[in-house]
């Protein structure tokens, strides 16, 4: 039987075949060119780069394969470190920052001291370049010969990571429980709960989960800044590379470094984008196909 | 016999708005008090300043004969034995309808888990939300995501439920299932100040309507007197506007 817009014999397709048809190849063909410009553009682009008069140089220097065979397992090595380093900064991060968000919103008189301490720390440590204080805590901790204190470059490097990173990562969690809509609170104290049980069951639960984004870009640009301790002699993945590119006078190790670094902040990186466009769905917004 | 809620000469100004002037009303046990008047008559602020959420200025609110507003007392306490549903729900976004439900009963009021998740399956099954409790609020109707939200507020038993405009958020279709609720709590006794927009409501449920205009109870009387023959020309003047724009007179 013939559709609405059914064009007499069987044979015909009906309208919406013949829509989606058209739409299969509007789709094929824009695979096609998207393909084809993007064989031409980037063939072009190494065909010119290969074919250049210094290309060679630039392949002994930087795209050693001997060089980067015999560099990579020490790099590997090293960068097992700064993976360990990370992670553990990381935790002692998202925790620091936590109490030092707490402790900036907190409304209560008695904590005015903890407010405004708060705010001095997120102020100064986020406004000292991270090498800096990595030297500063580095070198400047072990200098005072306290005792008890550790002077382990590993553990003052973590330390002085820890303390630049917790101040931006509390800026991140204030920002999310600024975010919680004032209701929230008020629909929390009318069941009875106490303003602390309303901030960690209602207010902190709503404002972590908005959060996840912003701080996984915090986590990315830590796991590079991790090798700022080579700076304290922790040989670490840079560490390790940059030691064997200037005896051997070759910088493959170094890209070698990079490409680890990249193995780990892509992923993140995509992780990040897929976590951000599921808010804005979540948030009610409608996608528009390209 | 003294009233569970009574509230004496209350004021409160935010910045240089005086919005309530001095209120007395009382509900005694088991009534309902409809609350009524333009929006800005201050119905919502009176209801969050009982709850103790605002401070007021002047005058008392008492609670079973006791003065709740006393600034050296513990409103926590206070807030355990009454009950506030918002005109916007207020459900929390990232719990299910049963921990909605359970956070108050479980976390203010030290009822083991399990009592409370019976209790609060219980409470949902009666008014029809059974099927609802592991739904997350973003699934729920709006008329439904109100009866959670009353539900929430019931749980920890309170001594007297506030309630704040809570059909105003809705689409016309949804508001005769959150009435018929609160109709039925009226009718097992439960003890309610509501402040609403619905005047063939409050003519059914109330006991005695308060019309608050400008800051004051300007008259206040049996749902009858006050919806067939208004004295104050405030309330005559509002009557007319709501049945005007509403389009069906009262029932």
């Amino acid at each position: 039987m013939d559709g609405p817009g059914g064009r007499g014999a069987g044979a015909a397709l009906s309208r919406r075949e013949v829509r989606a048809a058209a739409r299969r190849r509007r789709g094929r063909r824009g695979f096609a060119i998207a393909a084809a410009s993007t064989v031409v553009v980037l063939g072009g682009l190494v065909a010119v780069v290969v074919t250049s008069p210094g290309w060679p140089a630039v392949r002994e220097t930087f795209f050693s394969w001997p060089d980067f065979r015999r560099a990579f397992p020490d790099v590997l090595e090293g960068f097992w470190l700064d993976i360990r380093l990370f992670v553990v900064v990381e935790a002692a991060v998202l925790v620091l920052g936590l109490v030092v968000a707490l402790a900036r919103t907190s409304r209560a008189a008695a904590l005015f001291p903890l407010r405004l301490l708060a705010a001095v720390y997120t102020d100064l440590l986020r406004g000292i370049p991270t090498i800096l204080l990595v030297y500063l805590v580095g070198f400047g901790v072990p200098a005072l010969e306290l005792t008890g204190v550790p002077t382990d470059p590993v553990v003052l490097g973590a330390a002085a990571l820890a303390l630049s990173y917790s101040a931006y990562v509390a800026e991140v969690y204030r920002a999310g429980i600024d975010s919680v809509h004032p209701s929230q609170k008020a629909a929390a104290l009318a069941v009875g709960l106490t303003q602390v049980q309303a901030m960690r069951h209602v207010v902190l639960p709503q404002a972590v989960r908005r959060v996840i984004p912003p701080l996984l870009n915090d986590f990315i640009a830590l796991q590079k800044d991790v090798a700022l301790v080579s700076i304290l002699g922790v040989v670490e993945a840079f560490r390790v590379a940059q030691i064997d590119a200037s005896s051997n006078f070759n910088y493959t190790p170094l890209l070698a470094a990079a490409l680890l670094y990249l193995c780990v902040t892509v992923p993140l990186a995509r992780v990040v984008d897929r976590l951000q466009a599921g808010a804005r769905r979540a948030r009610g917004g409608v996608e528009v196909p390209a | 016999m003294t009233a569970v809620l009574e509230v004496t000469g209350v004021t409160k100004a935010y910045g240089d708005v005086q919005v309530l002037r001095g209120i007395d009303l009382a509900v005694p046990e088991h009534q309902a008090v409809a609350l009524i008047g333009a929006s800005g008559s201050g119905k919502s602020t009176l209801l969050r300043c009982i709850d103790l959420l605002d401070d007021i200025d002047d005058g008392d609110v008492l609670l079973d004969g006791e003065v709740i507003t006393d600034p050296e007392r513990d409103p926590i306490e206070v807030r355990r034995r009454l009950g506030l549903v918002f005109q916007a729900f207020n459900l929390f976004p990232h719990l299910s309808v049963l921990r909605n439900v359970v956070l108050a009963p479980v976390r203010a009021h030290g009822v083991r888990g399990e009592e409370a998740e019976s209790r609060a399956r219980a409470l949902l099954a009666r008014f029809g939300l059974a099927h609802r409790a592991d739904d997350y609020p973003d699934r729920l109707s709006g008329g439904e995501q109100q009866r959670v939200a009353i539900v929430r507020a019931l749980a920890t038993q309170p001594r007297a439920l506030l309630l704040d405009e809570v059909t105003s958020a809705l689409d016309p279709e949804l508001v005769g299932e959150v009435l018929d609720v609160v109709r039925g709590l009226k009718e097992s006794g439960m003890t309610m100040l509501i402040a609403t927009h619905e005047m063939g409501f409050a003519r059914d449920v109330a006991d005695e309507v308060c019309f608050l205009h400008d800051g004051v109870v300007a008259e206040r009387g049996a749902p009858e007197r006050i919806f067939s023959a208004p004295e104050h020309p405030e309330t005559q003047r509002f009557l007319r506007r709501v049945t005007a724009s509403s389009g069906v007179p009262l029932r």
